[in-house]
């Protein structure tokens, strides 16, 4: 008996096998941003698990920048090669959109993530302990503050250089958030951004009771709004039966090709729908940091590593932003009479909220992000438009808006007095007479901030409110100037501050930076003054830019 | 048994989570609950993905409990080392920062 004979005694072949599920077909050139830049970041765990603890620094560092720059580089050659406008099209499945706004984004995402490792690798700030240099890090996060443990990892030399694998996680997952074109998708990304930030935020070395507060408040409530996104998800699928965003925007006009009896049953029911829709938004104005969905962000911002809070309110913004744009153009387009009205509402809110509470903070950080608040809701504006110009202002405003960003955060890094930084405002008066350049470094921030022409705040406002003036948003642009005003009396009386105050004997110091973050101030200045005195080339970029796939 | 039953309870479970991330006051709590919301999630999905007779909702619930395991990894750190600097895990406790 042969053994097959004997086999088939006990056994027998499956008559019809399982069809096989097909290889998905990846395009990795169209994806290949993102992959460098999860890819470097595994290879940044690898450093921190087999390369000595002395060269780990530098080998991150270098292992950072080169992963964001090549990723740059790969985002511009897609964009060349014509991926943003006539080839534009959907990668991976159906999983990840490749389209103007979406490489637009990225781009940005990229170039405020290169600033975003200078100033976290910046080791000049604080005084060298025990002969060596250190970052605006802890020496071993899980040691208690003030406890042994922690002196004796300050002692020893130990360096928390886990940071810049952490960032590129966040940077790759905020690459996918805008240019998700799957629910599924949106809700990964969204996690895989989120969950470094939380970590990030806890590992401060100075005030490191603060910054594990800020940690566990960002994390309870960013858990709590994914949640909520989630379920909005699981209605949103069970409304249309799929979550392909081009499937649902289908259903949503009912043209969809194929009913089933249950998709005929299910999108007749507008409640799924309208909650569904709801519930996602809600996800996305929280982590963009909308009124009613703001309360995280001063104590976030604020207990954070002010890099961090730099890089966090640049790079979360743009991307939270793309992917709002994108849901709301793309998905939902149909429902556009349903969501504008709450949309209408909620940026009026944000910015007369942002611009109000602003101006009672005494602390600069704070004060940067009730700022920011505001901002959102001047975005919030051009994303009413529902127009090409609402897409390019929109993408213009939030390029300029992450280097001015950036740049602030890192002046703010540099003004230090005996307990680290000096963010108590009263000790930021007379700061133009001790250190002018600095104070002039800020000065241009906050006016581009205020919105003053010739600054590329100005160019970005003026974008969004006309786009929005055309789109029938006429209400907003007032409330939008009046805000601006409001918010204009506070950058002034700062700028009022630092330079036509006595300056305090007892006053902050002014930390002389490395290289690293006098290139991100830099740059931040440049750009700002650039896209202020000649945007029209980078307005015509994100005109270009403008088009979403479907 | 209609499909239609599981979501009532799943947006039952929902809200429970929801009521108890808002009055719950020590950390953990309030993180179980959040895990608790996206279970309900999941049984939403799973009973969809019945209803329209495809595996889209089976996989998504699929990713949440990896993304749930993964948050549980980072909350518990976060919470933990919250808890030994302070020996309070109460979110009422956590104020450092006001206006």
């Amino acid at each position: 008996m042969s053994a097959s004979a004997v086999h088939s005694l006990w056994t027998t072949a499956a008559t019809d096998p399982i069809d096989k599920i097909g290889a998905p077909d990846i395009e990795y050139g169209q994806l290949s941003p993102t992959l460098i830049v999860i890819g470097a970041a595994i290879i940044g765990i690898l450093i921190e698990a087999f390369v000595p603890r002395k060269i780990r620094y530098y080998a991150q560092v270098f292992v950072s920048v080169v992963a964001l720059a090549a990723a740059f580089a790969a985002v511009v050659a897609l964009a060349a090669g014509g991926y943003g406008t006539t080839k534009a099209g959907i990668a991976a499945m159906g999983a990840i959109a490749v389209d103007g706004p979406a490489l637009f984004l990225q781009g940005t995402i990229l170039l405020a993530g290169i600033l975003g490792v200078f100033t976290f690798a910046e080791r000049r700030l604080d005084p060298a302990a025990h002969g060596n240099k250190v970052d605006s890090f802890a020496a071993q996060a899980a040691s208690v503050p003030g406890s042994d443990s922690e002196k004796a990892a300050v002692k020893a030399g130990f360096a928390t250089t886990e940071v810049f694998p952490l960032l590129l996680f966040a940077i790759g997952g905020m690459l996918i958030f805008p240019a998700a074109n799957d629910l599924l998708t949106l809700f990964i990304a969204l996690e895989v951004f989120s969950l470094p930030l939380y970590l990030l935020c806890a590992v401060a070395r100075r005030k490191r009771l603060m910054s594990q507060e800020a940690a566990v408040k960002y994390f309870l409530l960013g858990a709590f709004a994914s949640a909520f996104t989630l379920f909005g998800i699981a209605l949103l699928y069970g409304y249309a039966g799929s979550v392909s965003y081009a499937t649902i925007a289908q259903v949503v006009d009912g043209t969809v090709a194929e009913i089933t009896p249950a998709l005929a049953g299910t999108m007749g029911n507008d409640a799924l729908l309208l909650i569904g829709t709801a519930m996602v938004v809600m996800g996305l104005l929280f982590k963009v940091g909308a009124v009613p969905f703001h309360m995280w962000t001063p104590d976030v911002y604020q207990g954070a590593p002010t890099p961090v809070t730099g890089f966090m309110a640049a790079a979360t913004k743009v991307a939270a932003f793309g992917a709002l744009l994108r849901l709301l153009y793309v998905v939902l387009p149909g429902l556009r009479w349903d969501w504008r009205p709450v949309m209408w509402a909620v940026a009026i809110v944000t910015m007369l909220g942002g611009a109000i509470v602003a101006i009672t903070q005494t602390d600069i950080k704070r004060l940067l992000a009730y700022s920011s608040i505001a901002h959102a809701g001047f975005i919030l504006a051009g994303v009413i438009a529902t127009s090409p110009d609402g897409v390019s202002s929109v993408l213009f405003y939030l390029g300029a808006y992450s280097f001015v960003t950036i740049g602030a955060f890192a002046v703010v890094t540099l003004v230090r007095d005996a307990g680290g930084e000096a963010t108590h405002l009263s000790k930021w008066a007379g700061l133009g007479r001790r250190s002018p350049l600095v104070a002039a470094v800020f000065a241009v921030f906050l006016l581009a901030f205020a919105g003053i022409p010739l600054t590329s705040g100005f160019a970005g406002k003026f974008a969004v409110f006309k786009a929005a003036a055309e789109g029938g948003a006429g209400a907003i642009v007032v409330v939008g100037v009046i805000s601006s005003a409001i918010a204009a009396f506070f950058y002034i009386r700062v700028i009022v501050l630092m330079f036509f105050s006595e300056p305090r004997p007892e006053g902050p110091t002014v930390a002389v930076p490395s290289p690293l973050t006098m290139t991100a101030i830099g740059v931040g200045v440049v750009v700002t003054l650039v896209l202020g005195v000649a945007p029209q080339y980078f307005l015509d970029l994100a005109g270009q830019a403008g088009t979403f796939v479907r | 048994m209609n499909p239609v039953n599981y979501l009532y309870l799943a947006a039952l479970l929902f809200t429970i989570g929801a009521t108890g991330v808002l009055i719950r006051r020590n950390a953990i709590v309030v993180f179980m609950c959040v895990e608790l919301m996206l279970n309900a999630c999941n049984l939403a999905l799973v009973a969809f993905s019945r209803m329209h007779g495809n595996l889209d909702g089976q996989i998504i619930a699929f990713f949440t409990m990896v993304v749930a395991a993964a948050e549980v990894v980072v909350g518990l750190a976060i919470i933990v080392s919250l808890f030994r600097s302070r020996h309070s895990a109460s979110v009422d406790d956590a104020s450092l920062m006001k206006l």
